[in-house]
């Protein structure tokens, strides 16, 4: 169950964070930001390959107890980062995948929209929505 | 039963007359007594059952007519006889109703002759539904009061039990479904007369729903109520009964996000301007440059392209427009902006009562192939709009029923001049704003696969501007043109040489039709054969001949001089031909060479003329910068000068 996805930008900043719950916000917060170190170190180590042959899907970026952070990087350098629960064991590897080619798909569609400039936060309604079920259902 | 195409006889039980019923009527009156019925059968009669009286009431006060006209139809038709609204009765009794609408008196005899269906509140469609008038209009005001009544419908009767009715008769095979729409209603009247052909007593409500269900190719039974509602929507007149209950309020006559027809039409004129060809689409920054002029802040924007673009291309087709410009519209007019797009506002092709539903099908098919997701939507774009004139036609004829009122105040009501632009000049819509989430069920099916998933990314993930399209100098929004032009003209006005003007076809005596006259022309056509002679008494003509403005005389005698430089070796050439012609027939070759000589001339003066305008828009650039220059100047003297005087 993914109780936070980000949308981090290339200059690591972020575009869009959603958490699930109101409460510990800041606690997700501050888990993205550190595991952007660990997103960036695995794009550094793929880095040398190609672009084409480096995978988009980082995988499971580091675990803790309570919860488990996945990681994506798409073309632009642009990163997704979910943070799912670590009780709920049933989520598999691809289901997640899944999930962030979802995501990927509703970020090109936000970029898709002329009147959305690159770096700014999105506030796109559909985006919006798409996360929250998407959160939801895998609840 | 009879199986005449005009013919029904009146059930059983009933008033024994033969009652002649065209195919039209047929099927609304079974509709109608479908409508009436409720699942239980009053009265238990299997064959036949009645209709609910208090339905029946209420059908009948909605036709309007005075309270006494109903007895005395109720009575009529038999019902007070036989204590039920039977079938025949409830016929009868519809028949008199419609009798009693066109004004005839309420006899048995006036029904005998074919008369329009009766009308039941406030519908405003004219029911002159004659069975042989196959015109579309016809066939959609047929549909409207189906609409209308299967809205009543909904509420009332128990849709579940009406899907699939245990009594339903076999389709006859005469409602063969032809797919196009432009039969649609034909087939919609085929099938309801199909079903009620095969008698009286059987019939139940052949479901209604299948029958205004899209899926002409389907059984009876495979009616969907999503569709139908949808379809509803669409094709619904505004006129709308207020008995019906408040169901969507899209179906309501002031539906805000419904586009009428003169709207319609100025989203259509509007796309034009910026894209010529309604099939292709929009490019997102012409459309960006184009809706910010609605002065709308950016996140509405945002959130009505959002809305909008529903293949998420980046680019619009022309109902995508339609819909965005609606919604700037209405957002101007005050109404909020709904989360997703209303169903009236849908591309035609995801409507959910998209009268093509094998396109649906195709549609999602093209969309499961693995193609890169642009490509992909842009290919869906163009085969979905190639057919788009056809649902254009479709949607004109429904919204061409006689507007309401309140359109028409609507109209009146005019918004000022909302933005700078034209463009977005005096559209108004109506009150109420639906909710509605066909937006959700908009078919996105990306391909997952992980392959194609990354090919999709990377041709998608791209800096904002869209993916390169091969129109790519649709724009009008900038005058492309002119700024070549400017920068052209500022070139050569500083080099002092005008560029060449595009290339002239070779013509004979071309530095002659740099003039105004013609008539200049053939005394000078006649100097043809020594051109050489003739290109100085030519200039000189030429020279007298210029323009007012003297430094353009300068130039454009410059120009002059290089385009006869450069047409005196392709004159010379066809100077040469000329001797050859002129011994041919010398009386009709010369009328002829006077036309072509004066078409030559016509065409010359418009390209000199297109010359010279262009002349006069480069040196109003210069005058406007010589103005600039001086008032800095200007300034400049104004600072130095109380120092001066100091």
């Amino acid at each position: 169950m993914a109780v936070c996805i980000a949308v981090i930008a290339k200059e690591n900043y972020p575009l869009y964070i959603q958490s699930i719950t109101t409460e510990n916000e800041l606690k997700f917060h501050y888990t993205v930001h550190t595991s952007l170190d660990v997103v960036d170190e695995k794009i550094s180590a793929m880095g040398k390959a190609l672009v084409d042959q480096r995978e988009l899907y980082l995988g499971l970026l580091y675990p803790t107890e309570d919860y488990k952070v996945y990681g994506y990087v798409t073309n632009s350098k642009v990163k997704f980062v979910m943070v799912a629960d670590s009780s709920n064991t049933a989520l598999r590897d691809n289901e997640i995948h899944s999930m962030f080619q979802k995501l990927h798909n509703s970020y090109i569609d936000v970029m898709c929209n002329p009147f959305y400039n690159p770096g700014d936060c999105i506030h796109s309604r559909a985006f919006d929505n798409m996360l929250t079920s998407m959160m939801m259902q895998v609840c | 039963m009879e199986q005449g195409p005009g013919g029904a006889a009146a059930g059983p039980g009933g008033a024994g007359l033969l009652l002649p019923l065209s195919d039209a009527e047929q099927q609304r009156y079974s509709e109608l007594f479908s409508l009436c019925c409720s699942p239980a059968p009053e009265g238990g009669s299997a064959p036949a059952p009645a209709a609910g009286g208090s339905k029946v009431g209420d059908l009948f006060r909605a036709s309007q007519l005075p309270a006494d006209t109903l007895h005395q139809i109720t009575e009529l038709c038999g019902a007070k006889r036989v204590g039920y609204f039977g079938p025949a009765q409830f016929y009868v009794a519809l028949k008199l109703i419609a009798a009693a609408q066109s004004g005839l008196p309420i006899r048995i005899e006036s029904i005998k002759s074919e008369l329009p269906l009766p009308r039941f509140m406030a519908l405003k469609n004219d029911n002159e539904m004659r069975y042989g008038n196959a015109a579309e209009i016809h066939g959609v005001k047929f549909q409207i009061p189906h609409a209308t009544l299967e809205k009543n419908s909904f509420k009332r009767a128990d849709e579940g039990d009406k899907k699939q009715e245990t009594k339903s008769p076999p389709v006859s095979p005469m409602c063969s479904p032809p797919a196009s729409p432009s039969n649609y209603q034909r087939i919609l009247l085929n099938y309801g007369y199909g079903k009620s052909r095969s008698g009286l007593e059987q019939q139940h409500g052949v479901p209604y729903e299948a029958r205004h269900s899209t899926n002409l190719q389907d059984g009876p039974a495979t009616g969907n109520y999503g569709s139908k509602s949808a379809l509803v929507h669409s094709s619904l007149s505004r006129s709308l009964s207020v008995e019906r209950e408040p169901q969507d309020s899209s179906n309501y006559p002031d539906d805000p996000w419904r586009i009428t027809e003169e709207q319609r039409e100025y989203y259509i004129n509007q796309f034009k301007s910026l894209q010529p060809d309604l099939n292709s689409f929009i490019s997102g920054s012409v459309a960006k440059n184009f809706f910010t002029k609605s002065k709308l802040p950016i996140p509405e924007l945002s959130h009505i392209w959002e809305l909008s673009d529903v293949d998420c291309d980046g680019a619009l087709t022309l109902p995508e427009f339609c819909a965005a410009f609606h919604l700037i519209v209405a957002r101007k007019n005050g109404y909020p902006l709904p989360d997703t797009l209303p169903e009236t506002l849908l591309p035609d092709y995801l409507q959910p009562a998209s009268l093509k539903p094998k396109r649906d099908c195709a549609l999602l098919d093209s969309y499961s192939e693995s193609l890169p997701v642009s490509q992909q939507t842009r290919d869906f774009n163009r085969t979905e709009v190639r057919k788009l004139p056809e649902d254009y036609s479709y949607i004109k004829e429904f919204t061409l029923v006689d507007h309401l009122a309140i359109h028409t105040y609507l109209w009146n009501f005019l918004v000022g001049y909302l933005f700078l632009s034209l463009p977005f000049v005096h559209l108004t819509v109506s009150l109420i704003v639906q909710e509605s989430n066909t937006l959700k069920a908009r078919p996105r099916s990306r391909s997952y696969s992980s392959t194609s998933i990354e090919d999709a990314m990377k041709k998608g993930e791209e800096p904002p501007t869209p993916p390169p399209r091969p129109q790519k100098a649709h724009s009008r929004a900038s005058s492309l043109d002119l700024n070549k032009i400017f920068q052209q003209n500022t070139q050569a006005v500083k080099s002092g040489w005008l560029p060449p003007p595009p290339a002239l076809p070779p013509r004979p005596f071309v530095s002659q039709t740099e003039q105004v006259s013609e008539i200049e022309l053939q005394p000078q056509m006649n100097r043809a054969p020594s051109q050489t002679e003739g290109s100085s008494p030519t200039r000189k003509e030429i020279l007298l001949t210029q323009p007012p403005s003297k430094p353009i005389r300068r130039k454009f005698r410059s120009e002059n001089q290089m385009l006869e430089n450069q047409e005196l070796t392709p004159t010379s050439s066809m100077t040469s031909s000329l001797p050859a012609v002129k011994p041919h027939l010398p009386a009709q070759k010369q009328s002829s060479k006077q036309k072509r000589a004066i078409q030559t001339a016509i065409r010359k003066n418009k390209e000199a003329n297109a010359v010279l305008a262009r002349l006069n828009s480069e040196l109003q650039q210069q005058l406007k910068e010589v103005h600039k220059e001086r008032i800095a100047l200007e300034t400049q003297l104004e600072q130095l000068r109380p120092v001066t005087v100091l």
